[in-house]
């Protein structure tokens, strides 16, 4: 048993039934504006009394990966809109494309996050035992730019002298950026299983101008996510770029 | 959602406005603004978020009911951002203490 967008016994028209399932998703978006607030709260609060650690934290941060990711994440926004689009309209081979772009695209995203994982934890930048703010500057690698590395050293001996538990507050930024970044993929992966569902409903045919209420839903959540990062990038890559 | 199908080329041009104002949000946090950076910053970023709800969500074509729950949404985050903070700012000497809880676990 599939549905097919044939008018349930509780709903006068198709059109209350359509407005039904939008108004459902989106009570439970406004569920999750307030489950990622909590975190913001948190951001918030950190950033107002360790300011110099939460700069430190974010200039560690790859911009070039980071708004390569941006780009992706709204690119995919785009992707998603269009095969609402196609949908609606009844063009059933476009719709599939789109929705392979968007999840491609959206895979792409999250493996430019595992490779910015990746180094920080090269860097011992993962809150813990091993977590050290300068390691880094004391350890180059061989590739890295020397005039960074002193740079570096450079802003870190003044950010020392700012505040001497720089190693600690480091730690929270890092929490919270794992944090934020961490649930916004998890969102991504959930939705990236969605997609997955929806191409084999779409390959299947299952969507016609009447009946595209699950790409129009899913397309909601994906919007939403993109969202979420149209916050988390500037919070989190852009605080101290001007040192 | 009543039935109104956007065009691509409102989709396109909205994106096209995103990468404008991702790339203005990079180019304003390379300026020393002060306090101010992280407003412009904000203030991009709702633009964004704005230009995404109101055309790739459609909500801009709902129905009142939908921009309740929207309002709604924003306004409960609004609430506890406000009232958090209201109780925080106002204490700021207690940053001391924090400061001596943080020493106990770092070493």
């Amino acid at each position: 048993m599939h549905r097919t967008g044939e008018l349930y016994g509780q709903f006068e028209t198709l059109e209350q039934q359509k407005e039904s399932a939008a108004l459902g998703m989106w009570v439970f978006l406004s569920t999750e504006v307030l489950f990622f607030g909590g975190l913001f709260m948190t951001y918030t609060l950190n950033r107002h009394y360790y300011g110099t650690a939460f700069g430190v934290g974010s200039n560690t941060l790859d911009l070039k990966l980071g708004g390569a990711n941006t780009v992706i994440l709204i690119l995919s926004s785009l992707t998603m809109a269009m095969s609402v689009w196609a949908s609606s309209v009844g063009k059933r081979k476009q719709t599939t494309g789109f929705l392979i772009a968007t999840l491609l695209l959206g895979t792409a995203f999250l493996g430019v996050k595992v490779i910015e994982y990746k180094q920080k934890f090269d860097h011992h930048l993962v809150p813990g035992y091993h977590f050290q703010i300068d390691y880094r500057a004391q350890h180059p690698a061989p590739n890295d730019d020397p005039k960074e590395i002193e740079a570096e050293k450079e802003e870190l001996s003044k950010a020392f002298a700012k505040d001497p538990d720089l190693n600690a507050h480091a730690q929270l930024y890092f929490s919270l950026y794992f944090g934020m970044t961490g649930l916004h993929a998890l969102h991504m992966i959930v939705g990236a299983g969605m997609l997955v569902w929806l191409i084999r409903q779409s390959i299947l045919g299952r969507f016609t101008p009447t009946y595209n209420t699950p790409v129009e839903m899913i397309g909601l959540y994906w919007h939403f996510v993109d969202i979420v990062w149209i916050y988390l990038f500037p919070l989190l890559y852009l605080i101290d770029r001007h040192r | 959602m009543s039935e109104h199908i956007v065009s691509p080329k409102v989709y396109i041009g909205i994106f096209l406005s995103l990468m404008v104002l991702t790339a203005a949000t990079v180019a304003a946090a390379y300026v020393n603004l002060g306090p101010f950076n992280i407003v412009i910053a904000l203030a991009i970023a709702s633009v964004k978020a704005t230009l995404v709800v109101l055309y790739f969500m459609h909500a801009r074509y709902s129905p009142k009911r939908t921009h309740l729950v929207i309002i709604a949404a924003v306004f409960w985050l609004a609430v506890m951002l406000a009232l958090t903070l209201s109780d925080y700012v106002t204490r700021d000497r207690d940053v001391a203490a924090n400061t001596r809880i943080t020493k106990m676990f770092v070493t």
